[in-house]
Formats: structure tokens, sequence, C-alpha cells
């Protein structure tokens, strides 16, 4: 089932993705493991858009991909003022919002 | 003609204006020493607008007299057009044709219309459906009040510009003199009970004030507030029985209740002995009856000019006018046609007779005057209570001069003899002061009734309607139909006589025994002495009877106060009637004021009889002290009646105080206190702080616990974050 193996694809890309925002101290690579999260979701859209021949699935993936393009653009800008401010982009030393 | 009677409001209203303008403007605009003048020409404009309605009240009497004759079918016809319908079935345009007979002409009496003039103003105010009017009642009795009055006024007004002069409250006395003539003359033309209240009470007022004019010395002040708070006594009375007769008829119109009590006779008889018993209550108070006469002697604190208008001439009789007024009530009320003894005539005697009693232990010579006007006063009650309604308002007429006369003839010798009244410093003055002896002792022989002058007149008149009393009363052998009042009137009679001849001679005769010069008053006091004491002399012509002119050619000017006076329409109703003149009868009252002249004569000048009796004989000595006191009346009052009421009052008073109502209130604190702690430990203290409490612990110690997972570290919350979402999406999958 072609389906199934796209699916299990997502399944694992998103899992891969999980992992490095949650497991990584680098701003950037957090901001990488995002990209790899919204582009397992993108193939999970365009598989099904496929299984049930709509283009829909595929213009969803598209917005996404631009969607993910703005925010990106946004992290990293994000990611530089905490360098400049801070000389260090470990994730695991801002905890200013502590209760 | 008719147009003073018809607007007859003006004649109160002029003097009510002057004591505004005295009052305000007096001492800043007129000036303190001309503030008389104000007062002295309001009064003597109201006395030409009296004599003006004088002369048109007489000629209205005669030309219903003569129209009466003149056009025998003198009927009015009454068109009212359909609306009265009820009596015919409701035709429209049914025509009523009512006659009414004009006046009494049918017994051949040839009695005068004395409809009075009634002018009103409906809707004064309104309460609970009753509509209260405001107006004037102008009729026979007023006009000769207004006459009254206002002369006394007027000779008041001129008298006291020299008696108060230079007084600090100069400005004061004028405004006061001003209310109290605008008051009096509201009271007589008073058309309802309730205008005759606001009157009454008007004219207490201004006699207050005026007693305690020298308020300074506490004497005064003491007199003023006893004449006040006995007169609220009588006022109790007035009120009630305004209320009962209006309870009766639902109406304080006095013309209207006379009417009906002259139709409704003895169907009304038991309201009307309880309205009279209660007005004669307020009789007995603003009159200086027995048993309150108290406070008139007392007034004498007042200044003299004020006691000879207030306390001897008008104000007083303001009780007897209102009797006069109502007297259908009275006359069903105590029957006084068909009885010989009743409460009135027997109150207004024994007045009479204690008055003139009192009168002879007096040393000062106001209070003299003061018990003879409460004697006088109870002349004119006893008249009235025995059925003489003209003899007793003649009477009023006569005795307002002479005993204006005596008074300020007695202010005379006051302000010449070094401001005292105690005849013990007097003496001899007849030789210092001719125009106050000679006013003073024809004023004298006018109040003990010698003939001609005015006072034997009226006292004849009196002694006449006791002795002939009304046709219903059946006569005790040779005293008549009003044996004890009879009696009374001429044992009262000789004592009047007796103490004004002592008067007079411990004021104008013997050595002077006083300090410094006496010395005449100025003619502008002796003037108005001299007028009254001409009216002393003449006043008597109004009411002659009809055999005495009958031989000097005038019987046309016999009773005229009887004529032109008395309200027939209504006096005819209850059955009045006027009992002829009797010649003996006068002669015994002559020669009874001639015997107590001559015996006090015999007593002072001769120095006869038993001189020194009262340091010799025990029981003349408490006789003496017995008048000395005042037949105790005033201890009675004073410390039997109101301490006995006053100590036990105040007792109760205080226990209810101690144990009643500081019990209610200390029990209240307590209870309060109590519950208040109650409610401050177990609902303040134990449920809501608690509960407040509770919730800010709970939610702190939930804040504390929850705080931890607030770390700050984005990957902490992205754990929770995709944890939560596994654990959603497992359930997700095995639970749909």
């Amino acid at each position: 089932m072609l389906l199934n193996q796209f699916l299990l694809l997502g399944a694992l890309l998103f899992a891969v993705g999980v992992y490095g925002v949650l497991a990584r101290r680098n701003g950037v690579m957090v901001l990488m493991s995002i990209e790899l999260m919204l582009n397992a979701v993108n193939l999970n859209l365009v598989a099904f858009g496929l299984q049930h021949d709509v283009v829909s699935g595929q213009v969803f993936a598209l917005f996404i991909i631009a969607v993910a393009a703005a925010e990106v653009g946004v992290g990293l800008a994000i990611v530089l003022l905490l360098y400049r401010n801070r000389k260090s982009i470990a994730v695991d030393e801002f905890d200013l919002m502590k209760g | 003609m008719d147009w003073i009677l018809e607007n007859a409001f003006l004649i109160p209203l002029i003097p009510a204006v002057s004591f505004l303008v005295i009052l305000l403007f007096g001492r800043s605009v007129i000036g303190a020493e001309r503030v008389h003048k104000v007062g002295i020409t309001a009064v003597g404009i109201v006395w030409v607008l009296s004599m003006i309605a004088a002369i048109s009240w007489i000629t209205r009497v005669e030309d219903s007299t003569s129209s009466k004759y003149d056009d025998a079918e003198h009927a009015q016809i009454a068109v009212t057009e359909g609306l009265s319908a009820s009596s015919a079935g409701g035709l429209d345009g049914e025509l009523h044709l009512a006659a009414e007979d004009d006046g009494y002409g049918g017994d051949g009496g040839g009695y005068a219309t004395t409809e009075p003039v009634i002018s009103e103003v409906d809707g004064w105010w309104s309460s609970s459906g009753v509509d209260f009017a405001v107006g004037t009642l102008v009729d026979g009795q007023t006009v000769l009040l207004l006459i009254v009055v206002t002369s006394i006024s007027l000779l008041v007004h001129i008298y006291s510009s020299e008696y108060v002069k230079g007084d600090r409250r100069f400005v004061h006395y004028y405004a006061f003199l001003s209310l109290f003539t605008a008051s009096m003359l509201f009271f007589v033309m008073a058309q309802n009970l309730v205008q005759m209240i606001v009157g009454w009470e008007l004219v207490g007022v201004c006699s207050f004030a005026l007693i305690g004019h020298w308020w300074e010395e506490r004497p005064n002040t003491d007199a003023a507030l006893k004449a006040f708070l006995t007169n609220r006594v009588g006022d109790i009375g007035l009120l009630v029985g305004v209320i009962i007769l209006f309870g009766e008829f639902q109406t304080f119109d006095i013309d209207a209740i006379n009417r009906m009590v002259g139709e409704m006779g003895s169907e009304v008889h038991f309201a009307m002995l309880m309205a009279s018993i209660a007005l004669m209550a307020a009789v007995c108070s603003k009159s200086g009856q027995f048993p309150l006469h108290t406070w008139l002697p007392d007034a004498m604190a007042g200044p003299t000019p004020v006691s000879a208008l207030i306390h001897a001439a008008t104000m007083v009789v303001a009780g007897v006018f209102m009797i006069g007024r109502l007297y259908p009530v009275f006359f069903e009320g105590f029957s006084i046609g068909t009885s010989s003894i009743n409460l009135m005539a027997f109150i207004g005697g024994f007045t009479a007779l204690i008055g003139a009693g009192l009168a002879f232990a007096q040393w000062d010579i106001k209070k003299v005057l003061a018990y003879s006007t409460v004697s006088q006063l109870g002349y004119m009650v006893m008249a009235l209570g025995v059925g003489a309604w003209t003899a007793a308002m003649f009477h009023l007429f006569t005795h307002a001069f002479f005993k204006a006369c005596l008074f300020l003839g007695a202010g005379s010798v006051s302000h010449a003899a070094h401001h005292t009244f105690d005849m013990r410093e007097m003496g001899g003055l007849r030789k210092h002061m001719p125009h106050t002896y000679k006013t003073f002792v024809i004023s004298t022989l006018a109040l003990a009734g010698i003939f001609p002058f005015a006072g034997f007149w009226s006292k004849d008149e009196i002694l006449l309607g006791a002795y002939e009393g009304q046709e219903g009363a059946g006569s005790f052998l040779f005293l008549g139909k009003y044996p004890l009042m009879l009696v009374f009137g001429c044992v009262v009679a000789l004592l009047t006589a007796a103490y004004m001849t002592r008067v007079i001679w411990y004021t104008f005769w013997g050595e002077y025994r006083g300090h410094g010069h006496p010395h005449e008053s100025p003619k502008v006091m002796t003037v108005p002495l001299w007028i009254l004491a001409v009216m002393a002399v003449i006043a008597g012509a109004f009411n002659l009877p009809t055999p005495v002119l009958e031989r000097v050619g005038l019987e046309g000017l016999a009773h005229l106060v009887q004529t032109y006076a008395e309200p027939t329409h209504y006096l005819n109703a209850i059955g009045l009637s006027h009992p002829p003149p009797s010649f003996w009868l006068a002669v015994v009252g002559l020669v009874l004021a001639l015997a107590g002249i001559a015996i006090t004569f015999m007593y002072f000048w001769r120095n006869a009889g038993p001189h020194g009796l009262t340091e010799r004989n025990r029981y003349a000595k408490a006789g003496y002290t017995f008048l000395e006191q005042k037949y105790y009346l005033d201890h009675l009052y004073t410390d039997i009646v109101v301490g006995s009421i006053k100590a036990p009052i105040a007792r109760a008073a205080n226990w209810v105080n101690d144990n009643v109502i500081d019990k209610v209130v200390n029990t209240a604190g307590e209870g309060a206190r109590d519950s208040g702690r109650w409610v401050y430990r177990w609902i303040d203290q134990g449920t809501i702080d608690n509960t407040v409490n509770a919730l800010g612990s709970g939610a702190d110690s939930g804040g504390q616990g929850l705080r931890v997972m607030q770390t700050g570290k984005v990957q902490n919350y992205g754990s929770l974050l995709f944890g939560t979402a596994a654990v959603v999406a497992i359930v997700f999958v095995i639970v749909l």
C-alpha cells in the first residue's frame, strides 16, 4: 500500500522533528526540527491528496511551505537577537519566564 | 351704602398693614419717636370706616323694615331650571317659584330684617371633602363691636403716645397695639368658626406680648405666661366645642349653624349641651370667669393703656361676644328659655359676686379695676345666661367706655404720682388732678349704676332680664324666673358701688401719702379721658326703654341696640322674648347702688362703722385674709391642682423612664451587642473570613504547585505539549 509507506515516512520525519525540538540545545537546530515536522505534515497532505485525487492537499502543502519560510525568517531573527544579547543560542539557558 | 358692609375685610386689613409698617420700617424709615402717628392714623381711618359701616347698617335695617310694609308681596322669585328635577320627574325647563318672606313681619312686632351681610370666598382650603371658606359676616352685633373696638383703640392709641413716651420698646408697643386692633376686628367679623378661632388666638397672642411688654422684670413675664397658659386651658374647650358643632352640622358657617339650631330645636339638644359646656370653658378663660379668672388681675402687669384696651374693654369681652354670636347653640344647650338656673347664668352670677368681693381687699388700684372687670364680665355672662341678649351686649357697650375711662384714669394717676399703683401711696389727688378726678368720678358713678349714667341703664336691663327670664320658666316668689341670679345681681350692684367709692376715697381724698409733687397729666391724656367720660354719661341713651322716652316724645329712639344690633332672624327662631321695662326694679337697683355708696361714704368720710374690725375680730380677720388671698384660688391651682398633678406625673414618668423605657433601651442595646458579638464570632470570623482565607490559601498553594511547571524553558513546554498531544492521540485511537 503506497499510502501507508508515505504515512510511515511522514510519522518518522515528525518523530525526528519532535526529538529535535525537545532534545537539541542549539536554537537553529530547534528551528530546523520544526521544519522537519512541518514537512512531515506536508508529506501527509500531499499523500492524502493523491489518495483522494484532489489538489487541495498539494495547495495546502504550498501554503505551509510559504508560511514556514516566513516562520523561519522570524525564528532566525529571534535567534540572531538572542545571540547578540546573550552570546549564546542554547535554548535551555533562557528561563526568564520561570514562575 | 352697603359697600363697606360687603368689603368689611378692609377694616381689619388697615391696622394689619399698619402693624407690618411699624414693625418693619418703624425704627429705620419712620423713626422710633414718630411711629405712634402711623398707628393713630390707621386706627383713625378704621374708626371712620366703622362709623360708616354703622350708618350703612342702620340704613339697611331701616330700608328693609319700610319696604316690607310697602310691598307686602315682597317675594323673591327664584327661577331654577331643569337641574333640580328630582322633585319633578326630570322635566326640562320647569319653573320653581320660591317665595321667601324677608324677616319676621308676620308676628306684628315690626322686627326689622337683620340678615347679616356675608361676603365669602370659597375654597380657602379644603380637606377630605370639606371646604373651608373665608369671609366676613357683618351684622348688628359686629357693627356694635366695631364701634367699641375702634373707638377705644383710637383713644388708647392717642393716650399711649404720652403715657409710653420714651419707652425702650415704643415701636413694638405700637406695632402690637395695631396687631391687636386688627386681630380683634378680624375676630368680630369672622364668618365661620375656624376664622373665629384664628382671631381668638391672635388676640391672645397680642395680650401675651403686651402683658409682658416690660419683660425685664420677672413678675411681668410670669403674668404674661399665666395669662397665656390659663387661656390655653379654655382654648381646648373652644376647639372641642367647635368640633362638636362641626360634627353635628357638617359646617363651620356661623350663620348656617345658628339657623339650623333654630330649625332643629330640641332634636340637637344633647349635642348643643355638650358644645355649650365646652365653649363655656373658653368663655371662662378669655372673659375671666370663675374658675379661670385668676389671670386677669395679674395681667395688670402690662402698661395701663393696654389694660384699658385689652383687659377691660375689648379682648376680654371676646367670650361674651362669642356667646352672643352662637346664642342659639347656648340657648338650646342650656335650656335658657325653660330653666330657672343654668351653668352659664350661675358662672356669670358667681363670678360677678366673687369679683366684687375681691375688689375690696386690693391695694393696687389697677387690681381693683381688674376685679371689677371680672365682676362686670360676670354680669354680662349672667345676662346671656338668663336670656337677656340685648342687655348683655348693651352692658358690653357701656362698660367698655366707663371701664376704659377708669383704667386710663388710673394710668393718669400713676403717671402723676411716681409710677405707683398702690393706693396707700396716693390720696388727696383731687386737688392736683382735677380732670382725672372728675372723669374718674363720672365713670365710677356709671359703673356703680347711678341714674342717669350709662351703667344704670345697662345694669337695670340685666336685672330685668334675670327677673323676667324667658316665657317657659316658672317664677319663684317675688324673685322672678331666675331668682338666684337676681339676688347675685342686686348684691353685686351694692358691692360695686361700695368698692368703687373706696377707691375714690383712697386715691383722691384725704392727704397725699406719696413722694414728690403730683401734677395733672397733659392734654393728650386728659382729652381721651373726657371723651370717655362723656360716653360714660350718654352711652346709656343707646338703648333707653320706651316708657322713658315717651315722656319726652322721642319714643322712636327707644331700644336702639335691641332694634339694630340684635340678630332677630335667628333669635326669633329660638323664641327669645323681651321683657317689658319695670319701674320698681330700676328703683331697687338704684337704691342698692346708692346704699353702697352711702355705707362707704359713712365709713370713710364720716369715720362711722366698725373701723379696725379685722384687727379685733378673729372671724373678720379670717374673712379678710380669705379675700386678700383671692379665695386661695392661686394656691389651689399652683400648689394643689398643678402640684398634685405634677408630682405624681413626674414620679410616674420617672418610674416609666427608669423601668420601662430604660429597660427597653438597655435590653435592646444588650441584645444588639450580643447578637453583634455572635455574628462577629460565628459569621464574620468563622464563616466569611475562613472562606476567604481558604480561597486565598488554596489559590496560593495551587499557584505554588503549578509554578513548578512554569520553568521558563521552551523545551519543557514543548515536551508537555507533545506529551499531552500524544496522550490525546492515544485516547482517540483507542476510544474512537
